[in-house]
C-alpha cells in the first residue's frame, strides 16, 4: 500500500470518529488533540477502528505515534512494509 | 480469590501520616482548630490567595517551588512561592486597572499553562469570583456559562480565542475584556482583545489584598443537572479551611512533598486540589500541559520524583490497558500515596495498582457541591478495595430515604442501599446555586445536604458508591447533564426527539449515547448519522457530545410526553422492562 493509499484510510477513519473534521483543512503535522480537541476515548476509538481497517496491531506503547495525520500515514507505512517483507 | 481488603501496616512508614488513627483523629477533630492554623489576612479575615501565596512568599518558604510547570515538549519551568506572588499580584492589579470590582466574576477558558494559575490566583487577591471553564468545550457551553454567570473578563488562549470565542463574544453583552494569552511575537486576538502579558508588565508588582470576609464568594464551578441549564455552585473563601484539612489529611501532604493532581482545572477537582489545596500546604505541585499519555506519564512520576499523586479512574484503566511491562520501566519509588476521584475505583484496579506501584490507590469521593473530599480511604486506614472509604473527620454522612412529603429518614441498618446526605454545614460547602435559592433549597432537608449519590454502608462504616439518583452521566469523571446535550441535537432539522442517557464502558465508566427519533422525510443512514454526530460536537465539543447515537422510530415516553431516561437505559442494558412504550408518571424516588 502507498502512503497516499494509507493517508486516505486513515482520512476515512478520522472523519468516522471525528465526524466534524470532514471538509476541514487539516494541518498534517499538528495533533488531532490540537486541531479538534478529541478526547482519550475518541483517540482510543480511533487507534483500534485503524486496527481494523489495516488490519494490523498497534501495540499501546505506540499510540501516541498515531497523534497526528502526519504521523499515523509514517507509522502505519513502517508497520505494513514490515508485514510484507 | 484476593481478600477485599489491603491492610495497613502501622509502622516503617517512609514518612509518617499526618492521620495515623482514623477514630482517633475523627474524635479530636474541628474546624476552628484547623482555621487556626491558617494565617489569616494580616488585617482580618480570610483570603484563599493569601493562605495559598503570599504567606508562604512572606516566610520561609519564598524559595520553595510552588508550580512547577511542564510544557508541551517536556521541559520544566519554576515558580517560586515569591515569583508567584509577584505575578498575582501583577494580574490584581491588572483587574483593578480595567475597573473590575469585587464579586465581578472573571472567567478563564485555557489549557493548563502557566497564566492560568495566576489569573485564578491574581482574581482571588482582588476579591473578584473566578470562574474556570474546560478548554475542550465547544462554543456552546462556553457561551451558556459565560452568560448564566454574567462573566465580566476572560482570559483565554489566541488559539481558543479564534476557535471558540470570537464567534459568540457578540451574544454576551456583559463580557466586557477578554484577555489573550499570545504565542510571543504573534498578534493575538485582535484589537477587541487585551494581551495578557503587556497587561502584567504595565502595571505594579505590590498589592495587598484587602479586607476579606470568609464568607465572600471566591470560586464559581458550573455543574451539570438532570434537567435544565448548568448549575452555577457558588464557593466562599472559607472553602479553604476545607482544602487545607484534606490537603493534609487525605492527600497526607507534607512539606517536601511533589504533589502532581493530574484533574484540569477546567473541573472543580482541578481548582480544589490542582491549585488551591497544594498551595495551601506550601508543596511543590506539577501542571502538566499535555494530555494524557502513558509514558509520558510514568516518566514525569519518575524525573519528578512525584510522591503524592491525585488521578482518575479512567486515566488508571488506561495505564492498565498500557500493561504492567511499560510500569516497569519506571522508577516508580518516589510515589508514597495514590490517591483516585471522579467515579468508583474497582477493586481490580486497586489491585493492579498494588502490583504495579507497590501501594494501592485510594479512592476519594466528593462533589462539586462540597467543595472538598468528604468520603475518602485514608494512607493509615485499611483500604477496601472499590469502596469509597470512610468520612472525612468533621464530615457526617448518612444514609437516608425519602419519604413523602418531602421528610428524609435515616437508615441504620448496614448494608442497606440509600441516599447518602451530609451533615450541613462544613467550611466548604456550597454556599448557592447563583440566581436559584429554590434549587438550593431543595437540596436539603433540615441540616441534610442530600447529594443525589446512591450507596450502602457496611459493618463498620465505610462507603460504597451504587449509583446515581438521577439521570446524569459520568463520563471519564466529568459529569455531563442530558438535557445541554438533547438541546444541542434538537437543533438538527431531522431530529423529532431524542434522549440522552450513559452507556457503560469499559475505560470512561460511562460514554455519552443518544437516542433519536426523526422526522417525516428522514431516513435513517450512515451519513446521517455522522452529521448529527459533527454537529454536536462542533457545538458542544467531544467531551460532551454523544459517542453513539442509535435511531429508533419510538421512544419511551410518560403519559405527558416526558422521555423516559431510566427506560433507555433499561433499554441499553436489555432488560424487558422497557419493552413497554408508555406508562405512568414516575413517582419521586420514595421509601422502598
Amino acid at each position: 500500500m502507498n502512503e497516499e493509499a494509507i493517508k486516505t484510510g486513515v482520512l476515512r477513519v478520522l472523519t468516522r470518529i471525528v465526524p466534524e473534521a470532514q471538509g476541514e483543512q487539516i494541518d498534517p503535522d499538528v495533533t488531532f488533540r490540537d486541531q479538534f480537541d478529541i478526547d482519550s476515548i475518541d483517540f482510543l476509538n480511533f487507534v483500534l477502528t485503524l486496527e481494523k481497517e489495516f488490519d494490523v496491531h498497534v501495540p499501546e506503547v505506540d499510540y501516541p505515534r498515531l497523534g497526528s495525520l502526519d504521523g499515523s500515514v509514517a507509522y502505519l507505512s513502517s508497520l505494513l512494509t514490515a508485514k510484507v517483507k | 480469590m484476593k481478600a477485599d481488603s489491603i491492610i495497613k501496616e502501622l509502622s516503617g512508614w517512609k514518612v509518617a501520616p499526618n492521620l495515623k488513627d482514623y477514630n482517633e483523629a475523627r474524635a479530636s477533630f474541628s474546624w476552628d482548630a484547623v482555621r487556626r492554623d491558617l494565617d489569616g489576612l494580616p488585617g482580618g479575615g480570610l483570603n484563599i490567595a493569601h493562605e495559598a501565596v503570599d504567606r508562604h512568599a512572606d516566610g520561609a518558604r519564598r524559595y520553595h517551588v510552588a508550580l512547577r510547570w511542564i510544557d508541551r515538549a517536556g521541559a520544566a519551568h519554576d515558580y517560586t512561592y515569591g515569583r508567584l506572588r509577584a505575578l498575582t499580584n501583577r494580574f490584581a492589579n491588572a483587574l483593578r486597572s480595567l475597573g473590575i470590582e469585587p464579586g465581578d466574576r472573571v472567567f478563564v477558558l485555557s489549557e493548563r499553562i502557566p497564566e492560568l494559575y495566576v489569573a485564578a490566583l491574581g482574581t482571588l487577591k482582588h476579591r473578584s469570583v473566578f470562574c474556570s471553564l474546560f478548554s475542550a468545550y465547544g462554543p456552546e457551553p462556553i457561551r451558556t456559562r459565560l452568560a448564566l454567570g454574567r462573566g465580566k473578563v476572560l482570559v483565554t488562549t489566541e488559539r481558543l480565542y479564534r476557535r471558540k470565542v470570537k464567534q459568540i463574544r457578540r451574544t454576551l453583552p456583559d463580557l466586557k475584556h477578554v484577555i489573550v494569552v499570545g504565542n510571543e511575537g504573534t498578534t493575538p486576538g485582535g484589537s477587541d482583545t487585551i494581551d495578557f502579558h503587556r497587561l502584567l508588565s504595565s502595571v505594579d508588582e505590590a498589592f495587598t489584598i484587602p479586607p476579606t470576609d470568609p464568607e465572600d464568594a471566591a470560586l464559581l464551578h458550573f455543574t451539570s443537572g438532570t434537567t435544565g441549564t448548568p448549575k452555577g455552585v457558588v464557593h466562599v473563601h472559607a472553602a479553604v479551611i476545607g482544602h487545607y484539612a484534606t490537603g493534609r489529611l487525605v492527600l497526607d501532604l507534607h512539606p517536601d512533598d511533589v504533589f502532581w493532581c493530574t484533574a484540569d482545572p477546567g473541573w472543580v477537582t482541578g481548582v480544589s486540589y490542582g491549585i488551591i489545596a497544594p498551595l495551601v500546604a506550601g508543596v511543590t505541585m506539577i501542571a502538566d500541559q499535555e494530555e494524557f499519555n502513558a509514558e509520558r506519564w510514568y516518566g514525569l512520576l519518575q524525573d519528578q520524583r512525584v510522591t503524592v499523586w491525585y488521578t482518575a479512574p479512567t486515566a488508571i484503566r488506561l495505564l492498565m490497558k498500557y500493561g504492567e511491562r511499560v510500569a516497569g520501566r519506571y522508577d516508580l519509588s518516589g510515589l508514597r500515596l495514590l490517591t483516585s476521584v471522579g467515579e468508583p475505583l474497582h477493586a481490580e484496579a486497586v489491585w493492579w495498582s498494588v502490583k504495579v506501584f507497590g501501594h494501592p490507590i485510594h479512592d476519594t469521593w466528593w462533589q462539586t457541591e462540597t467543595g472538598s473530599i468528604m468520603i475518602a480511604n485514608f494512607a493509615a486506614m485499611d483500604v477496601r478495595s472499590g469502596s469509597m472509604g470512610r468520612p472525612m473527620p468533621g464530615v457526617e454522612a448518612a444514609v437516608i430515604h425519602r419519604k413523602k412529603g418531602g421528610q428524609i429518614k435515616p437508615v441504620q441498618e448496614p448494608e442497606a442501599t440509600g441516599e447518602l446526605a451530609l451533615r450541613a454545614p462544613w467550611p466548604s460547602m456550597f454556599r448557592a446555586y447563583l440566581d436559584d435559592q429554590a434549587r438550593y433549597q431543595d437540596c436539603f432537608v433540615g441540616d441534610w445536604y442530600l447529594t443525589g449519590d446512591l450507596v450502602r454502608r457496611d459493618r463498620d462504616g465505610y462507603f460504597w458508591f451504587v449509583g446515581r439518583a438521577d439521570d446524569v452521566i459520568k463520563s471519564a469523571g466529568h459529569l455531563i447533564g442530558p438535557v445541554e446535550v438533547e438541546q444541542v441535537l434538537m437543533e438538527h432539522p431531522a431530529v423529532a426527539e431524542v434522549g440522552v442517557i450513559g452507556r457503560p464502558d469499559e475505560v470512561a465508566g460511562a460514554v455519552v449515547k443518544a437516542f433519536v427519533s426523526l422526522k417525516p422525510g428522514y431516513e435513517v443512514d450512515e451519513a446521517l448519522r455522522l452529521d448529527l454526530r459533527a454537529h454536536a460536537r462542533k457545538r458542544l465539543g467531544p467531551v460532551v457530545a454523544p459517542k453513539e447515537i442509535a435511531f429508533q422510530p419510538v421512544l419511551p415516553k410518560t403519559e405527558s410526553g416526558k422521555i423516559v431516561r431510566r427506560l433507555l437505559q433499561a433499554q441499553e442494558r436489555g432488560s424487558t422492562e422497557a419493552n413497554r412504550s408508555h406508562l405512568d408518571e414516575p413517582n419521586e424516588a420514595e421509601e422502598p
